[in-house]
């Protein structure tokens, strides 16, 4: 199955309505997850559910949202900030994720930034095509 | 004393579905206020009576072995009021399940009308509050909890377990 970004986007939008109760227009490729669209900890899990039916994929967690794990890591985040062994592992499991902003300033407050829209779709495109 | 919402199982296919029935009656004290001059059973204890059909359907899953709450109501939608005398099915369908969580669809008819469509998600606490201490013992499914449970199903499910 190969789709191009706009039809694996729309499909996401949806599924981000449906598990988030929000409207169409403000999922856009933009958006983050937890800042914009109100995402709490159990809605990654539905996301992730409805994401696997819907695309016909497995999804484990902690490759679409592998943040949380390394957050109690001291050696990934010190002093509220991700140091440069922690950059280098995200990057690493997570090429769906635009990091450069995050890297000139890594305040783990942000990492929540990271989680945007177009994130999860480069991560099904990388998936499925 | 627990909070039961159903009355008992009438068909469990372990990982797949579950429906239990509810009989709705005027001895239930809350309906003499909800409202006085016009019962109607609250929707929102319908949603608990969902809960704790897909809730054992999911426990199940695991062998009671999780504690499963209730996390995310994704879905309720009402069709119909449900008066003192109505007797419901509430039939649970299982959608998805990982460590941390689960889901089901279910539906709530009475008779041939469809009263209402539910979805929800259950956290598999232990798996999914990094940090928040639970107790060891699973205060969801309990002993008291287990023994009623043994009432409530199926003979074909007890006699294959």
């Amino acid at each position: 199955m190969s789709m191009t970004s706009e039809e694996i986007f729309e499909k996401v939008q949806e599924n981000l309505v449906d598990a988030l109760g929000v409207d169409d227009d403000e999922v856009t490729l933009q958006s983050t997850l937890m800042g914009d669209l109100g995402a709490e900890s159990i809605d990654f899990l539905d996301i992730v559910f409805r994401l696997e039916k819907e695309f016909d994929i497995q999804i484990p967690r902690e490759e679409l949202f592998p943040a949380e794990a390394m957050m109690g890591n001291s050696e990934l985040v010190q002093d509220g900030k991700v140091t440069a062994a922690g950059i280098a592992q995200f990057k690493e499991t997570m090429p769906h994720v635009d990091f450069s902003e995050f890297e000139a300033d890594p305040d783990i407050n942000k990492i929540t930034d990271l989680f945007t829209v177009e994130s999860i779709v480069k991560f099904i495109a990388g998936k499925i095509n | 004393m627990r909070w039961f919402w159903i009355d008992k199982f009438i068909e469990f296919e372990p990982g797949k579905r579950a429906v239990a029935v509810k009989n709705v009656t005027l001895a239930e004290e809350h309906l003499h206020d909800h409202y006085q001059a016009y019962p109607v059973m609250p929707e929102s204890l319908m949603i608990e009576g969902m809960a704790q059909t897909g809730g054992i359907l999911v426990g199940q899953i695991r062998n009671f072995k999780e504690k499963v709450l209730l996390a995310k109501i994704g879905k309720a939608k009402f069709f119909e009021m449900v008066r003192p005398g109505d007797q419901l099915y509430y039939e649970a369908e299982f959608d998805n399940i990982a460590d941390e969580a689960a889901s089901i669809k279910g539906t709530i008819t009475c008779g041939d009308t469809l009263i209402a469509e539910i979805s929800m998600l259950f956290s598999h606490v232990d798996n999914n509050m990094a940090g928040v201490e639970f107790p060891e013992e699973n205060f969801v499914f309990n002993e008291q909890f287990m023994n009623q449970l043994t009432h409530y199903l199926p003979k074909e499910y007890k006699q294959s377990n």
